[in-house]
């Protein structure tokens, strides 16, 4: 059935990529209707998608449903980021584009071409931790450790933003962030301490 | 969620283009669909921060998803307001020079929203479109009335965030933040249709149920909010929201508050409540008590009283009337002191 699917996706494809080569060639269709046809349509079975993740360029197959977060755990094994809610709900997942943190739960990997995506898995400089996660460990800022990639992508970009954040700014700029072992404590401490110190 | 087929529009033309029944589709289609309870198969994308997760629980499952992202992202002075890309990020808005002098009810309401990646991702646009959060809309397991079903859950239900104004016979709250200060400061929405652009009132975009059980506002399937156009702001305004948690949540109540001044005393006010109808809820009978007086604590608990006269809550949310008259009273208060 799936199979199917793909091969029903696949011709849909080919038909797409006809249109647009008659498109062009024809003066005379009228522009919305040309509009229409030209745009390319992708799916629903997999499209090659380009990624660039912590400064490597990674091509796959994917559908156009696939999240960013799933293309990066279960077809590029860059496990760093967690899925736990799904829904945008937890933080889990946060990874840093473009200087911000985003949910990669809720974003398509097919919309996530072009950009720098930062993931935790690309903080730590062979066995010498980012200053983020050593803080993470010197201030009991983790327990079960689900939500930590996420804290920790959320702090980076909150301290390369703002590397002398107040209390209150640490606070709001985590708030995208739960923590079910209650360690948002040592997660704030772990983020002052930081405060002023190299980055990176 | 279901598979569906992605289109990356990069103008308006091509996002209607894409957004409009195909003759493959058959008759009908979209606005059929749309009236009968169905959702449509086409749909736009902006942050993908609603979307996704009625996606993910099969709330909506299009056939085909047209990425509008690339749409005007830009905020631009005009006409003694500002005109806001449809596409421009929350925080954004929220960091915006401009915005934040001319327009604080708005800034308020958006640096409410969500969370900060929520805000990162999600789009002023989004947040006007933003579906509603009713656990029974959300939850695949109750067809209500909203979703093509034969009636509302809440009214025996769990109903402690549901409305208080606007007696159904669905009784959900609009989710819109950014709503309510669009509409305190007279805002319009420019729409992009398959007939080209027209510019609606935002007090008058969005419907109540009885007039449209199925959508949240005029727009049709294949038409899309490109601009939020303010015009020049009174000399006075402020938001405020009561909300149950300090992040990542809906105001339980909300109040935006815009006051054009004669000196001390307010010429004329709009007052706009959110969170407590199935839109954001404006309060007239309220604004005009406003009219002519200097603003002092009494004035303001006076004009809170009236804003929430006409309540008619559910059987667990009396309390959202406090709530609301409080949010009133302290937007009035804020506005008073801006």
């Amino acid at each position: 059935m799936a199979r199917k699917k793909i091969d029903e996706s696949r011709r849909d494809f080919l038909k797409t990529v006809g249109v647009v080569a008659s498109a062009s060639a024809s003066l005379t269709i009228a522009p919305e209707a040309r509009a229409r046809q030209a745009l390319a349509t992708l799916g629903p079975g997999e499209v090659p998608v380009t990624l660039t993740i912590n400064g490597r360029r990674h091509q796959l197959n994917v559908e156009p449903r696939v999240t960013l977060l799933d293309a990066m755990r279960t077809r590029l094994e860059i496990t760093g980021q967690k899925r736990v809610c799904d829904r945008g709900a937890c933080g889990a997942c946060t990874v840093i584009i473009e200087g911000r943190t985003y949910y990669s739960c809720s974003m398509l990997a097919i919309e996530a071409q072009g950009k720098n995506i930062r993931t935790v898995d690309g903080l730590a400089n062979g066995s010498t931790l980012h200053p983020v996660q050593q803080a993470f460990c010197d201030n009991d800022g983790l327990m079960c450790g689900f939500c930590t990639p996420g804290f920790v992508m959320a702090t980076v970009a909150l301290l390369e933003k703002n590397p002398n954040p107040t209390p209150e700014q640490a606070k709001r700029a985590l708030d995208g962030n739960l923590c079910r072992c209650g360690t948002n404590i040592g997660v704030l401490k772990a983020a002052l301490a930081v405060k002023g110190g190299a980055r990176g | 969620m279901k598979t569906f087929s992605y289109v990356n529009a990069t103008n308006e033309k091509e996002a209607v283009a894409a957004l409009s029944p195909s003759t493959r589709d058959g008759h009908g289609d979209a606005l059929a669909a749309a009236r009968s309870g169905h959702q449509p198969s086409k749909v736009p994308i902006a942050g993908g921060m609603d979307l996704l997760g009625l996606m993910k629980d099969y709330i909506v499952s299009p056939d085909r998803v047209v990425s509008i992202k690339g749409l005007d992202q830009t905020i631009a002075s005009g006409d003694g307001g500002l005109r806001i890309g449809a596409a421009v990020k929350i925080a954004d808005l929220a960091e915006h020079a401009a915005a934040r002098k001319m327009y604080p009810a708005l800034v308020t309401a958006a640096e409410g929203v969500g969370t900060p990646q929520i805000r990162n991702m999600g789009t002023v646009g989004g947040n006007i479109m933003q579906r509603p959060r009713c656990w029974y809309f959300r939850n695949e397991e109750f067809n209500c009335l909203k979703k093509g079903g034969s009636r509302c859950f809440a009214v025996d239900g769990e109903n402690q965030f549901h409305a208080i104004f606007g007696d159904g016979p669905c009784h959900i709250v609009h989710p819109s933040s950014l709503a309510v200060p669009v509409i305190a400061y007279g805002g319009r929405f420019r729409v992009a249709g398959p007939n080209g652009a027209r510019e609606i009132d935002a007090g008058e975009f969005f419907q109540m149920p009885n007039a449209n059980l199925y959508g949240e506002n005029v727009l049709q399937p294949n038409e899309i909010v490109t601009h939020v156009i303010l015009p020049a702001p009174g000399q006075r305004s402020a938001s405020y929201e009561v909300r149950f948690k300090q992040s990542h949540d809906w105001p339980l109540a909300a109040a935006s508050v815009n006051l054009v001044m004669s000196g001390s005393t307010v010429k004329s006010a709009r007052i706009v409540m959110g969170a407590v109808a199935p839109i954001p809820w404006r309060v007239q009978a309220a604004e005009r008590m406003l009219a002519g007086k200097t603003i002092t604590e009494g004035v303001a608990t006076d004009v809170a009283n009236a804003a929430v006269a006409g309540a008619r809550p559910m059987t667990g949310n009396q309390y959202k009337i406090q709530i609301a008259r409080t949010a009133v009273k302290r937007a009035v208060l804020a506005a008073g002191r801006a």
